[in-house]
Parts: structure tokens; C-alpha cells; sequence
């Protein structure tokens, strides 16, 4: 966090975020790291007020927060829009228990996928979910919005989500500080009938979910969050997030609807708005949320080309948007990312490289390790299957030289399960396990087998190795792979040649994590 | 009063202390009473990708991003990346690749060429003196700040000798 030197700072949209949360009382906090919404809990762990964690993965980083909010304090989760997905299930129902204390759901995009698998467009979780989602066009509104989330949060009974984007997140402004205004935590309250969704609860929560989204709708009409600017008559936007930035820089004298709590949509206001002016145009990045919305709403419009749903929406782009062009992209040749200099994996990818196997990968850094020169990884999807691909793939072709590779991280966050159901079902096969002791590619975070904290505190370290001998791998190693290349290849050989389910925990550290155990 | 807003694009690759050098350029215009907006991407820019920070400041700044053909400042730390950056200077922008060389040769340390490189900046910018100290001490840490201040002052006066 940056150093209070006046009542103003040079936030970025997280780091803001994380003040505006602080300001708002905020008690706990959990996350599992993943760009671009790390930075989050790294700042909020910054004060001492607030419990702050790196959870597992994101399913137990949205339980343990959640029930923080059911047990009477404001508390939040942050992810990556692919960390939401892990954490769907409780999602989905916490909508139909609602909250006590508030609580705040942060998912940050990635359009353009600077570092992430794929684009998906988390407003549309509103939609499937009936929560509401507010949608900050800047770090200083991330600050601001996050106590306002907080706010309808108790208001309506609800979990809010605040979707940010790399480009809010990881964008800085000059910011207010103000002070922390804290309200006293609720008594722990038994209400079966709102906190145990059984069918005969849940059918009742149901209908009061339905006729939140009613008021909800009447809420998005008149709050200030949705906001008219009013300009020339003959050009007018309906817009959001960082959309709206980039039109109001090039059409300054344009009319505005700027939403910043879209969802429920606020359909009066759209119609309002699109009849006073001459040509109205919806700019949203990514998907058509918006615009398949007011398709509904028989408003005149127009939208941008659907050219335009592919990546990120750049200053560049509204001129041919505006004029209904399709997305022309000049290629730029940028440098590539790859591994860096004496990283662990490097060796591991030589070995498995040289002996031709088809390697099933993970997310982490070692995903870099199928782009060229290496190109000695296979697949990459989603945290975990790297453990779950061996299998599959197995399944496909039993005789085919095939091994998984995953982080000791993402082994924690997602590869037990995918292990257990290796052993319980025969499967056979090496998982290497890269165990550089941190979460490198976000920047090295504390997991649980780094026996630290979120706060680098020493706490209960897990061991990988018996984890792995309980789960039911038949041999499992631990072997520092530099300096030691013989007998790691001769290991490898071994194991791999062994009718059997094997664990090999190539283990040395980071050469990025400032301490090394 | 017209809203001149002052775009500047700084780049080069990861480890070259890029984003630290919009970071002092954007404390040092706060600290002088501009709106600031800066933009860059994190994540894989650690492991050696291209790295790419823009900052925009004046009365009212909406957009984070400078657009193609708008800079006017462009601080390239490496001359590889240059070609890819160019295109985002305007006609008549300033150009701080010829500084380059010069900044190399002041520093001992090849970490501090993005402070060596914002003090050369600064010789262009009308922000106050004091808003570049505060900001300095804002961004670094007890130890290196002195040094920093001293690369800083000294690489501001190679704009005479240009």
C-alpha cells in the first residue's frame, strides 16, 4: 500500500479497491491468487483490521468468506473471472440464503487474456445467478463502489459481485483517503429457514430471490451509480467500465448513459435515454450483454461489430465502432514471456522432452513450457488437470507415453481430488509435481505447503510428499532436479517404466521468491 | 482554461524497472495537484515479455491508455522494443531514445536507468520540485533514496549537454 503522505494516494484499481474496503468496515477477506486480481487480498492483508487469507482455492475462499457475512460481519471474496467458476457452487446458492453482514464478490476479467486461458465475461453470472453486479470505470470508483456494494449488499439481502477488468485493476489514479467507519459485528443468529437449503427452504428463498430482483430493478432506475450525461442530442452512449473512459476522452460533447450497476438492467432509463437522442450506440467490451438486453427492449440502437467481442476494447477502436466498421488489428510483434534464466522447470521439460512424452499440463508457470523452444507441454485447461489429463488421456491410450506436470500450488488448490480419483480408479502414470515453493507466476504467494502465512507468519506447512502417499500414489519422490541431472533422469526412466500410479516432487525453489526454504 | 493533458509512454522489457518509473512520474503529478491516470499490464511481464506503462495527466483525464500517434513523451529503455513503441509518439513528440546511451553512463548500477531516465524527463515536464522529491521519497525506501535522488538531479541536467 502506498505511503500516507497526504489525505490522497496513487492507487491502483486494486489497491484502491482495497482501501475503499477498509474504509467500509471490512472484517474478512479470502482469496486464491490469479492476475489480475491479486494484488486485492496482498493489500488488504496490509491491515491489521482485517482477517485476511489465501484460501485453498476459490470454492474455500468463497465459503470461509460468506459465512463471515452469515455470521454478522462485512466480509469479501476476490478471484479472476476463471477462479469464479471454481467457485460457482456456493455462488450460486448463497444468492437464494442472501447475507447478515454485507458481503462483496470482486471478479476481475481479463479481456484480451494478458494472462489467462480464456475471455469469459463474468456479467452474465448476474443474469444466472440474480445477484447484482456493480461495474467501476476506474480505480477511484473501485474505491468508491465497493462501500456502495457493501451498502446494497445489507440492503437488499444479497451477495453483490463488483466486476473489475485488467485494465480498472491494474490502472492507476490519484484517490481520497478517508477513515474507517466500522459498524459492531451481529449477534450469530439460527434462522434454519434462511441458512439450511433443503427443498422445502429453498423453494421459499426462491420467490424472495424472485421479488429481490424486483426491487433490485427498481433500485438500478434511480441510483446515481447509473449515471446521464446530458450532451449533443444528435450522439449518445450507452456504456460501461472502461468503455466509458475512452469514448468520453474522443466524443466529449456525446451524451452518456454510463452504468455502473448493470445488473438488473435499468430498462426505463435505456428507453428514456435512447428516445432523446438522434443515434444511440451500446459499447461494451467483450460480450453483447447489454446489447442483447435492449434488443428486448425495442430501443433504437446500434452496436459495435461483432469483430469487436474478440479482446480487449482499446482507445484505438472507438472511431471504427462509433462508425460501424469492422475490427481491423495491425499485428504487432511483442516479446514473448517465457520461463526465465535458471528456472527448476527448465530441467524437467529437457528430460521429458528428450524421452517424447505427451505431457499434460497445468497453470502455472510451467504452462510457458509449451511455448517454443521448449514446446514440451501438451495441454493446458483449468487448475488441476494436469493430474486429471494423465488419466483421461490414459483412458484413451493405454499404451501411449503419457505423464502430467503440475505446480505445488495448483497441486493444493485443485490436484489432490484429480490424484485420489487416479489411485481410487487404477490409474497408472508419473504426475511430476513442480514444487518450487511459492505461487510463482502471480508474483509468489504463500500456499499451504509453504508453512506461511498470506501474512508470512509460520503456520502448520503441509507435506506434499504424505499427502500423496494418502491419497494412494504407489511410489512417491521427493528430488531437487539441478545440479543432479543423472540421477533425476534415471528416476524419471524408472518411474515411468513401473506399471504404477507414481508421484515425483521435483522440488527446488523459486529463483524469483525473495526467501528460499 | 483548456484541459492539456500530458501523455507519456514508457516501455522496454521485464526487469528493466519500467513500471517504476510511470509509478514516480504519476506520484510526482498527483503531488503537483493533476488528475493522474497510469495503465500497464501486469503478469507475465516478470518473465521477460514486453512491458508497456502509460500515464496520462492535466485538469480531467478520463482514458488510462494513450492512444497510437498521441504521446508526448516516448521512454524506450530497450532498443529492441523501440519499433513497436514508436508508432505511439505524435507528430512532434519527444523522443528519449538518444538519452539512452547518456543515462547508461551516469548510473553504475544498470537498476537505476529508469530513475536516470525519468530525471532526464523531467527536465521537460512542468512539474514542480517538490512533487518530484515527495514523490521519490514516496517510492523508494529509506536506503536507495538518497542515491536515487542524487541519479535523479544529475540525469536532469543532461538535457543542457544534449
Amino acid at each position: 500500500m502506498a505511503k500516507k503522505t497526504t489525505d490522497k494516494a496513487f492507487l491502483s484499481g486494486n489497491e484502491a479497491l482495497a482501501y475503499g474496503a477498509w474504509e467500509a468496515g471490512l472484517k474478512v477477506a479470502c482469496a486464491y491468487p490469479g492476475t489480475p486480481s491479486t494484488e486485492i487480498l496482498e493489500n488488504l492483508s496490509k491491515f491489521k483490521e482485517i482477517d485476511t487469507q489465501w484460501s485453498v482455492n476459490e470454492k474455500v475462499a468463497y465459503e470461509v468468506a460468506f459465512a463471515a457475512s452469515v455470521g454478522g460481519v462485512r466480509s469479501l471474496f476476490a478471484c479472476k473471472h476463471v477462479g469464479l467458476n471454481v467457485a460457482m457452487d456456493p455462488l450460486m446458492t448463497s444468492s437464494y440464503t442472501g447475507v447478515n453482514g454485507g458481503f462483496v464478490v470482486v471478479v476481475c476479467d481479463d479481456p484480451g487474456m494478458h494472462s489467462s486461458q480464456n475471455e469469459q465475461d463474468t456479467r452474465w453470472v448476474g443474469i444466472y445467478s440474480k445477484m447484482p453486479i456493480l461495474e467501476p470505470a476506474s480505480p477511484a470508483e473501485a474505491k468508491f463502489f465497493v462501500g456502495e456494494a457493501f451498502t446494497i449488499s445489507e440492503r437488499f439481502d444479497t451477495p453483490v459481485i463488483l466486476r473489475m477488468t485488467t485494465r480498472i485493476s491494474h490502472s492507476k489514479e490519484d484517490v481520497e483517503l478517508k477513515t474507517r467507519v466500522e459498524a459492531p459485528p451481529k449477534p450469530l443468529e439460527k434462522d434454519i429457514r434462511k441458512y439450511v437449503m433443503v427443498p422445502g427452504n429453498a423453494r421459499i428463498r426462491h420467490e424472495v430471490v424472485e421479488k429481490r430482483l424486483v426491487k433490485l430493478k427498481a433500485f438500478a432506475e434511480k441510483t446515481k451509480l447509473n449515471k446521464v450525461e446530458v450532451g449533443s442530442k444528435s450522439l449518445g452512449f450507452v456504456t460501461s467500465s472502461v468503455s466509458y473512459s475512452y469514448l468520453k476522452e474522443q466524443y466529449p460533447e456525446a451524451s452518456y448513459l454510463k452504468l455502473g450497476f448493470t445488473y438488473p438492467f435499468c430498462d426505463d432509463k435505456i428507453r428514456q435515454f435512447s428516445k432523446s437522442i438522434r443515434k444511440c450506440i451500446v459499447v461494451e467490451e467483450l460480450d453483447p450483454f447489454l446489447e442483447e438486453h435492449m434488443k428486448t427492449l425495442g430501443v433504437k440502437f446500434t452496436a459495435k461489430d461483432p469483430s469487436f467481442r474478440l479482446g480487449e476494447l482499446l482507445p484505438d477502436y472507438m472511431k471504427a465502432i462509433v462508425e460501424g466498421q469492422i475490427k481491423k488489428v495491425k499485428p504487432v510483434k511483442s516479446r514473448p514471456p517465457r520461463m526465465c534464466p535458471g528456472c527448476p522447470h527448465w530441467i524437467t521439460f529437457s528430460v521429458l522432452k528428450k524421452l517424447g512424452f505427451f505431457v499434460a499440463g497445468d497453470i502455472g508457470c510451467y504452462t510457458l513450457g509449451a511455448l517454443p523452444p521448449t514446446s514440451a507441454l501438451h495441454s493446458c485447461v483449468c487448475m488441476g488437470a494436469g493430474v486429471t489429463f494423465n488419466e483421461g488421456l490414459r483412458r484413451a491410450h493405454p499404451e501411449d507415453k503419457i505423464v502430467g506436470v503440475v505446480g505445488d500450488s495448483t497441486f493444493v488448490h485443485s490436484g489432490i481430488t484429480g490424484l485420489v480419483n487416479a489411485a481410487y480408479n487404477k490409474a497408472k502414470g508419473v504426475i511430476f509435481i513442480l514444487d518450487n515453493r511459492t505461487t510463482a507466476m502471480t508474483g509468489g504467494q504463500n500456499h499451504p505447503a509453504t508453512g506461511l502465512t498470506i501474512r508470512d507468519e509460520p503456520t502448520k506447512e503441509l507435506d506434499l510428499k504424505k499427502l500423496c502417499e494418502a491419497c494412494g500414489a504407489d511410489y512417491v519422490d521427493q528430488i531437487d532436479p539441478t545440479g543432479n541431472l543423472k540421477e533425476y533422469e534415471t528416476l524419471v526412466a524408472e518411474r515411468i517404466a513401473a506399471d504404477a500410479l507414481s508421484v515425483i516432487i521435483s522440488k527446488h525453489p523459486c529463483k524469483l521468491i525473495k526467501r528460499n526454504i | 482554461m483548456k484541459n492539456q493533458v500530458c501523455n507519456i509512454v514508457f516501455g522496454g522489457i521485464g526487469g528493466q524497472g519500467i513500471l517504476k518509473a510511470s509509478e514516480i512520474c504519476g506520484w510526482a503529478a498527483m503531488y503537483d495537484g493533476r488528475h493522474v491516470r497510469k495503465s500497464e499490464v501486469h503478469g507475465m511481464a516478470q518473465r521477460g515479455g514486453s512491458v508497456e506503462s502509460h500515464l496520462r495527466f492535466g485538469r480531467t483525464v478520463y482514458s488510462p491508455l494513450v492512444g497510437l500517434g498521441e504521446a508526448d513523451f516516448l521512454l524506450c529503455f530497450h532498443e529492441e522494443e523501440h519499433p513497436r513503441l514508436k508508432p505511439f509518439l505524435k507528430k512532434g513528440g519527444m523522443d528519449l531514445m538518444e538519452y539512452l546511451p547518456k543515462a547508461r553512463e551516469i548510473i553504475e548500477n544498470p537498476k537505476a536507468l529508469n530513475t536516470a531516465m525519468v530525471g532526464v524527463l523531467a527536465s521537460y515536464l512542468s512539474i514542480c520540485e517538490e512533487a518530484w522529491m515527495q514523490s521519490l521519497e514516496t517510492v523508494f525506501p529509506g536506503k536507495i533514496l538518497d542515491l536515487n535522488k542524487a541519479i535523479f538531479i544529475k540525469a536532469r541536467s543532461l538535457r543542457d549537454g544534449a
